[in-house]
């Protein structure tokens, strides 16, 4: 009996988490302008304005420029703090790994101010530059969590197998620690790269004039005449910060550290 | 070979062999540039917004006077209108959390004792994949759900229900169950966790001793999932207090982000941005604190 209600609550919550992730996907191919449902008449037309419209390929190029620079600064970062914690019994460990998770745990608008008024007292002038750097900062955690998981469960006794067999520190990462961390770091990147394409709250702050995906849509949802196109714009973002996901959780979740190293 | 090539791995073997003499400085490579990084642009934005929240805007000039001053929160204490909007939006925060506290946990229940291994791992991906589908998507989602003529309006006027969008529509009540939408998978998910880590011992010994479901679960499995649902709740609670995107697109009401992100925006004045922005900063830290209380941070 009680099993049955769990069955029940349980699909009816699967159901309130698509709904409108399903319903998106329907107006997305919506032929007419108006946005009342039901819908009369599916068509492909939108996908083609989106596709021309100056301002959405602007606002992807944006997006995906800043998603690749802040992923690159976080793997850096996040890889060299997941080693130091993982190797090393220092003064400020536990800080420095709760420091990390700072800027995702306070509110958003926490990071995204104080990085705003950090900006405007020195001068720096919002734009491209400015995004990345509050996008990396938010993006490390990821990177931290997934290497440092790795490591936690990889196990010691390879690299020192390593070092008695004559490998140098360096022929050591290269050969054994790299091949262990190289899933986990593919999976990270692909995490930090769909949390930065769809941040909307910190960059607000440091984005000045400049729109990314996320901002073109709430620039745009307003605009009666624009929504067609905003419904194709917001079906490609779900996708890609779905797909990422997906693909990262297959790769951290199906390959141990020992299974990366025989290949 | 050439000589260069040979050469290269020598110098490099010369440096590392040195670094793994010296383990300090080894350490000090790995974390100089994340730890710069940190310590002066995070934190230093921190102590920033912190100090710009004691300094003041010059009514004439519209520049920052850099002077200590408590006018931003006098201001803040003595405009009734600041007040009301902090108890509105630690009020909605603390709805959302309770809400999705019961609705999260008896799908994570069945996703950690009842459903098959194969099924988990499916339910599993089954939350996550929501909970990193776009947020602004979603949120957009369910402006098109609620609107006049949109889907749930002509569900309830088949019903011959004509005032849903009334009701729903722009509205505090909207806002509310959106932010209870987006956020469920945060709560989903810590306590899936928690309570998949429960030994079946425990609830064979609960049984054994003459325990049937009800107060073993209220006895056994609610107080070993505590510290889970109280980490959920910190995601619930943090991510409401802090948003100003969802009361913009689903209500007419103010949250302490819209009053911040228009301070600093339409009005220029980040002094009162600034100290507006540490409410929430005080809230968590608060709310932090009862959390560790409870041993959320293990789960975390």
């Amino acid at each position: 009996m009680s099993r049955i209600l769990l069955r029940v609550a349980t699909g009816l919550t699967l159901g309130f988490l698509y709904l409108p992730l399903f319903v998106i996907g329907l107006y997305a191919f919506n032929n007419s302008r108006a946005q009342s449902w039901p819908i009369q008449e599916y068509s492909l037309k939108w996908f083609g304005e989106a596709a021309a419209s100056t301002s959405v390929r602007d606002a992807f190029v944006l997006s995906v420029t800043v998603g690749l620079e802040a992923t690159l600064l976080a793997l850096l970062l996040g890889s060299l703090v997941s080693l130091a914690v993982h190797r090393f019994r220092f003064f400020g460990r536990g800080a420095l790994s709760l420091a990390l998770v700072l800027p995702i745990a306070l509110p958003g608008i926490i990071t995204g101010m104080a990085l705003n008024a950090s900006f405007h007292n020195f001068g720096v002038p919002f734009g491209t530059l400015t995004i990345i750097v509050g996008h990396a900062t938010f993006c490390v955690v990821v990177v931290y969590n997934n290497v440092i998981a790795r490591l936690r469960r990889s196990s010691k006794s390879i690299e020192e197998a390593s070092m008695d067999l004559g490998a140098d520190t360096w022929q050591t990462f290269r050969h054994v620690t790299f091949p262990v961390l190289r899933t986990a770091i593919v999976a990270a990147a692909l995490l930090a790269f769909a949390l930065s394409f769809d941040e909307i709250i910190v960059t607000t702050f440091t984005a000045g004039t400049q729109e990314t995906i996320p901002i073109w849509i709430l620039n745009h949802l307003r605009l009666p005449n624009q929504r067609p196109i905003v419904n194709v714009v917001a079906l490609g973002l779900i996708l890609l910060s779905v797909i990422p996901v997906y693909f990262a959780q297959r790769l951290s979740s199906d390959t141990s550290g020992a299974a990366a190293i025989n290949r | 070979m050439t000589t260069p090539e040979l050469a290269r791995p020598r110098g490099n073997r010369r440096i590392f062999g040195w670094l793994h003499r010296h383990p300090r400085v080894k350490l000090g490579a790995l974390l100089v540039v994340p730890a710069g990084w940190f310590g002066v642009i995070y934190f230093g934005s921190l102590a920033l917004l912190f100090a710009y929240a004691f300094w003041s805007l010059d009514p004439q000039t519209g520049e920052v006077v850099k002077q200590f001053t408590l006018a931003n929160f006098q201001r803040i204490l003595e405009k009734p209108v600041y007040g009301t909007i902090v108890i509105r939006t630690v009020a909605v925060a603390a709805i959302v959390t309770v809400v999705d506290a019961l609705i999260a946990f008896p799908i994570a229940y069945y996703m950690a004792r009842v459903a098959s291994p194969r099924r988990r791992a499916l339910l599993f991906m089954s939350i996550l994949l929501p909970l990193w589908a776009s947020y602004l998507v979603k949120t957009y989602a369910w402006r098109i759900l609620l609107a006049p003529n949109g889907p749930f309006d002509w569900g309830f006027k088949l019903f011959g229900f004509d005032g849903f969008s009334d009701i729903f529509g722009i509205s505090d009540l909207s806002m509310t169950v959106v932010f209870i939408y987006i956020w469920l998978p945060y709560m989903i998910l810590p306590i899936y966790a928690g309570l998949e880590r429960i030994p079946n011992s425990y609830l064979e010994a609960s049984a054994d001793l003459g325990a049937k479901g009800g107060p073993t679960f209220r006895r056994v499995v609610l107080p070993l999932a505590m510290p889970a649902l109280v980490a959920g709740s910190i995601f619930t609670f943090s991510l409401t207090l802090g948003d100003y995107i969802i009361p913009a697109l689903v209500s007419n009401t103010q949250f302490i982000g819209n009053v911040v992100f228009a301070s600093q925006g339409v009005a220029g004045d980040i002094p009162f941005a600034a100290a507006y922005s540490l409410v929430p900063v005080g809230i968590m830290a608060i709310y932090l604190l009862v959390a560790r209380h409870f041993g959320a941070f293990d789960e975390l």
